[in-house]
């Protein structure tokens, strides 16, 4: 396996997701050891974690006042809300990706493709929105 | 590998010293009791660390996404709740993928031709399987996944392979897409040439496994390998790979409805995240000079260990 057959669209995928894979993994290290430092304030004392993580996230959430969505932007000063910032770049990088590919795609005349790209998207873009809401337990 | 090394040093190092700096009351002063086992906070995140490094290590050497293995034994052995685990382990599983995507797309053994398509599918339906999986209580997801578990077990017992399946003729959707490829096999020195048929029963296919996955936090290697294998008729190389790379789609769906409903604790995140993609490393170099054939068994009976124990905690028998 080892002729490379992979086709521009791929390549250009591949290449951005690696920077985006690195960054983001870079990222939440640092984050996370802002984090547990204790550089900046947490919104939950680190030693009271193990009060709240046996929690269902319904209840935890409504213990410690945390609003769902995209709320922690508010809060990023926090550094347990700080290790969001890499979190969702993690989360939205094959967004990026996606995107990127998009007008490769129509050049290439690749039309189904191109749709299909969008869709897909639009089906992330929607997941991450924070519009679709869980169900209570 | 340098960069995770130095990461993990960081992370073990942080979770270590942090109890000094914790207990100088450089957050809020509370009570310094951790919960009912008496360990102090910063014991369970590291045993997490230490038990995924392993769980990297393994899930390499028996040939199973590292996943699949996270939510049952954490889920089933930690005391983090099942919702925070299976946030943990979409997101272990997301990293995994988003790891190997890019060697796997430059080397053109995942197919973006054949993903795409599935993606949408299985992404879409990841989405459901998350919000059904965060409105379910946790007795009933315990009972699911357990049964989940074992029937994964049965798969991985029963399940053939095909190197390169005999596909006559790709069906009409295959054609109309052009997803067909060729590959260089460097065993053989063949370009081999592979096309798919079966591929609206293929995608039928994944609608279940993409609630699967989003239900259970699973990621979904278990399930993408034989319907890309064995039911579309995708060469082995290109199945393991492709799928590898779809769950950078199909967990990154699911990882949004459990963030944006805030089941994402980073002081289980980051650890298993490091813990496992480290041990990944290193079982992968382990690989490269062994691949002791019980290793399989031994994963098997881990994951028949921690279904049957994710099953009867859920019935309540084994609290």
């Amino acid at each position: 396996m080892s002729k490379l057959q992979a086709t521009e669209e791929q390549l250009a995928y591949a290449k951005l997701l690696d920077l985006g894979m690195k960054f983001g993994l870079l990222t939440l290290v640092v984050t996370f050891i802002v984090y547990v430092f204790g550089i900046f304030t947490p919104h939950i004392p680190v030693e009271e974690l193990p009060n709240y993580w046996k929690l269902p996230v319904k209840e935890y959430l409504k213990v410690l006042n945390i609003h769902t969505g995209w709320s922690w932007i508010g809060s990023v000063g926090k550094g347990d809300f700080l290790n969001f910032i890499p979190i969702v770049f993690l989360a939205g990088v094959t967004i990026l990706c996606y995107i990127r590919i998009i007008p490769i795609l129509f050049r290439k005349k690749d039309t189904i493709y191109a749709v299909l790209a969008i869709v897909e998207v639009l089906v992330l873009v929607l997941a991450a929105s924070g519009v679709l809401k869980a169900g209570g337990h | 590998m340098k960069l995770l090394s130095f990461a993990a040093l960081i992370i073990a190092l942080c979770l270590i010293s942090s109890s000094v700096f914790a207990s100088s009351d450089v957050v809020a002063p509370v009570s310094p009791v951790a919960g009912e086992s008496g360990m102090p906070w910063w014991a369970w995140p590291l045993i997490l660390f230490i038990v995924t490094f392993l769980m990297g290590i393994v899930a390499v050497l028996g040939g199973v996404g590292g996943g699949v293995l996270f939510v049952p034994i954490i889920g089933g052995f930690f005391p983090f709740h099942i919702d925070f685990v299976r946030g943990a382990g979409l997101l272990v599983a997301l990293a995994g993928a988003l790891a190997a995507g890019p060697g796997l797309l430059k080397k053109g053994m995942a197919d973006l031709r054949l993903a795409i398509p599935v993606a949408v599918i299985a992404s879409a339906c990841a989405i459901v399987g998350a919000m059904i999986g965060l409105a379910l209580p946790a007795n009933i997801v315990n009972i699911a996944l357990g049964g989940t578990i074992l029937g994964i077990v049965a798969i991985m017992l029963m399940a053939k392979k095909s190197e390169y399946p005999d596909v006559k003729q790709a069906d009409n959707l295959s054609s109309a897409l052009r997803i067909s490829g060729v590959y260089h096999e460097v065993s053989t020195g063949q370009d081999i040439n592979w096309k798919i048929h079966r591929t609206p029963q293929g995608l039928a296919t994944f609608i279940i496994i993409g609630v699967m996955a989003g239900m259970f936090g699973l990621g979904a290697g278990w399930a993408n390998v034989p319907v890309l294998n064995l039911m579309m008729g995708a060469p082995l190389k290109v199945s393991v790979a492709t799928s590898k790379f779809l769950l950078s789609i199909t967990d990154t769906s699911a990882a949004w409805i459990y963030v944006n409903n805030g089941a994402v604790l980073p002081m289980l995140v980051v650890p298993s995240i490091i813990g496992i993609m480290l041990g990944s490393i290193v079982g992968v170099r382990i690989l490269a000079k062994t691949k002791p054939a019980a290793i399989r068994y031994i994963v098997i009976f881990m994951l028949l260990f921690a279904g049957s124990r994710a099953l009867l905690k859920g019935l309540g028998i084994w609290n």
